[in-house]
């Protein structure tokens, strides 16, 4: 074992999840499901339970001490998220309800406002489809095009047929930073600049991305970046929009209601200052909150440790699946995160997923909700396991064991 | 047999099974077993899409019965619509319409019914029991 994963102490970090200690089917969980939604440790789950027990109140409206208190503390956590993201502006940060709500938000707002007839909106081959569809209603209401940048073999894209893909009518480039298929970590530095040479705004998916590192925003030079709380270890239903302050305040409100306006008549109503423009209705408060305690919980992590211990499990894993007869990965990018997914050759991926299942294993099995990338390689859907810092070698051993003997019952 | 008597049966068949290997190996078994469908019934008209695993599924009234056939590309899947064609083949269309499925929960299957499975044998129930109203008229 090197030096960096033996200061990395998996075990004592398990202990902060308590789901991890779970029994499923008799056999303890093997959760390697992480690319769909990743589990939550003590801090996060008191800072709910908490929230609900001794500081509910509504925030942004009240003026008794329970909703300022609550104000603050949902504030507070856009403050710190602005300091994560590196965003100029806390005003950057929009709570969403997830990363398929803050890219629906800006296809509805800047796509209403920017997008016109006869426009292109460029996407890659990898896109899920919270990143296809949005694009695809809204050149449908605008008579607009969708291009999409193919990608190689290994999973990666092809920069310079996107670059080819690129010419005056372009409007908008949306991209993830790392597939949820196929783990493949895309070179978004290097996309920005290419779009930005042309004047034109890149919206990245970061889904996955904020389970493995925090995007640094002003970096990376995007100007929108999306993100959902639960697969970074905080809860379901709250996500993160970062958008560029002059553009954020360019384009239209997305939602009307509460908390968005600044007057109201029946003639004529006024909108609210960034970020509440972007905020209709009460939002999830508890789970705003319960995201700070995420962030910190990811901050106390000594993340080069945790860089290293993924990248052993990437390495370790795809090493020990490659010895199984007709096993093949899918996705084989040089910049890879801990995701790897697989077909076995005439075994559907459904069963693979049921029988290692009762097993304790959870995997994910099927598109992954990335048809156009599946029908790219030409098969129906694969089996994914999806690493998170808590997994370990053991587990990986597990899925190893799982497989074979699935594969030996199905054969 | 009836339908009933033949879930009992069904039942009784897996009441053998110590754990849940002997249980999936037998019906991987079956799903290997499966008759082929008829390769003019494979077609799109007939699937029954789920989110992972496609089914196909046929029916015939002959002589006022109605007859099954099935198909699925896994093999799981295959073994669980074995099952449900031995229920509830050659029965009339108002046997079928009115029958009530309790085998599956019976011999703990009911996990592969669940909608999240999303491998389309919710949706080949619905459509059996969709073909025996259809054909009820007909009888």
């Amino acid at each position: 074992m090197s030096e960096v994963t033996s200061k990395f102490d998996v075990e004592k970090i398990r202990k902060d999840f308590p789901i991890l200690s779970k029994e499923i089917n008799g056999k303890p969980l093997v959760y390697l499901d992480n690319g769909a939604t990743a589990q939550k440790p003590q801090v996060v789950i008191d800072a709910l339970v908490n929230y609900y027990s001794s500081e509910n109140a509504n925030i942004h409206r009240g003026v008794h001490t329970l909703s300022q208190e609550a104000t603050t503390a949902y504030e507070t956590v856009r403050e710190k998220m602005q300091k994560q993201l590196n965003a100029e502006h806390k005003e950057e940060i929009i709570f969403t309800k997830g990363t398929t709500d803050g890219i629906n938000l800006v296809a509805s707002s800047y796509g209403r406002h920017h997008i016109k007839k006869g426009d292109e909106i460029i996407i890659s081959a990898m896109e899920h489809h919270s990143n296809i569809v949005p694009w695809q209603m809204l050149c449908e209401e605008k008579g607009a095009k969708l291009k999409v940048a193919p990608i190689n073999d290994s999973g990666e894209i092809l920069l310079d047929k996107l670059e080819r893909l690129i010419n005056p009518k372009t409007k908008l480039i949306a991209v993830v930073h790392i597939s949820n298929t196929l783990g493949t970590i895309n070179p978004i530095k290097k996309i920005t600049a290419l779009a930005h040479a042309h004047g034109i705004p890149v919206l990245v998916d970061g889904a996955q991305q904020v389970a493995h590192k925090m995007p640094n925003v002003r970096e990376l030079d995007v100007d929108f970046y999306v993100f959902g709380l639960h697969k970074m270890f905080g809860p379901t239903g709250v996500g993160i929009l970062y958008g560029k302050k002059e553009i954020l305040e360019s384009i239209p409100p997305y939602q009307g209601g509460g908390d968005m306006i600044k007057t109201v008549t029946f003639e004529k109503t006024t909108y609210n200052e960034l970020p509440h423009k972007f905020e209709a209705g009460t939002p999830n408060i508890a789970g705003g909150i319960a995201s700070g305690a995420a962030l910190d919980y990811i901050n106390q992590l000594d993340w080069e440790a945790v860089h290293a211990h993924e990248a052993e499990l990437l390495e370790y894993g795809t090493a020990q699946l490659k010895q199984i007869e007709g096993l093949k990965i899918i996705g084989e990018a040089k910049e890879k995160a801990s995701v790897i997914s697989f077909v076995v050759e005439g075994i559907h991926a459904y069963d693979i997923g049921v029988i290692v299942d009762k097993m304790g294993i959870a995997v994910r099995t099927g598109h992954h909700c990335t048809q156009p990338l599946m029908d790219r390689f030409g098969i129906l859907g694969t089996v994914r396991a999806s690493f998170a810092f808590y997994n370990t070698k053991a587990e990986v051993d597990s899925l190893v064991e799982a497989v074979n003997k699935a594969i030996k019952m199905l054969k | 047999m009836s339908i009933k008597e033949r879930q009992e049966e069904v039942i009784e068949e897996f009441a053998m099974f110590d754990d849940w290997m002997d249980k999936y190996e037998y019906l991987i078994s079956l799903g290997k077993e499966l008759p082929l469908i008829d390769e003019s019934k494979k077609v799109e008209e007939n699937i029954i899409k789920g989110c992972q695993s496609r089914v196909w599924l046929a029916a015939d009234l002959e002589d006022g019965k109605i007859e099954f056939t099935a198909d699925s590309d896994a093999i799981i899947t295959k073994g669980i619509i074995s099952l449900m064609i031995r229920v509830l083949t050659d029965n009339s269309p108002k046997e079928i319409a009115n029958a009530d499925l309790f085998f599956i929960d019976k011999v703990g299957l009911k996990e592969h019914l669940s909608p999240t499975r999303s491998n389309g044998l919710v949706s080949m129930v619905k459509q059996m029991k969709m073909y025996a109203l259809a054909y009820q008229t007909q009888v």
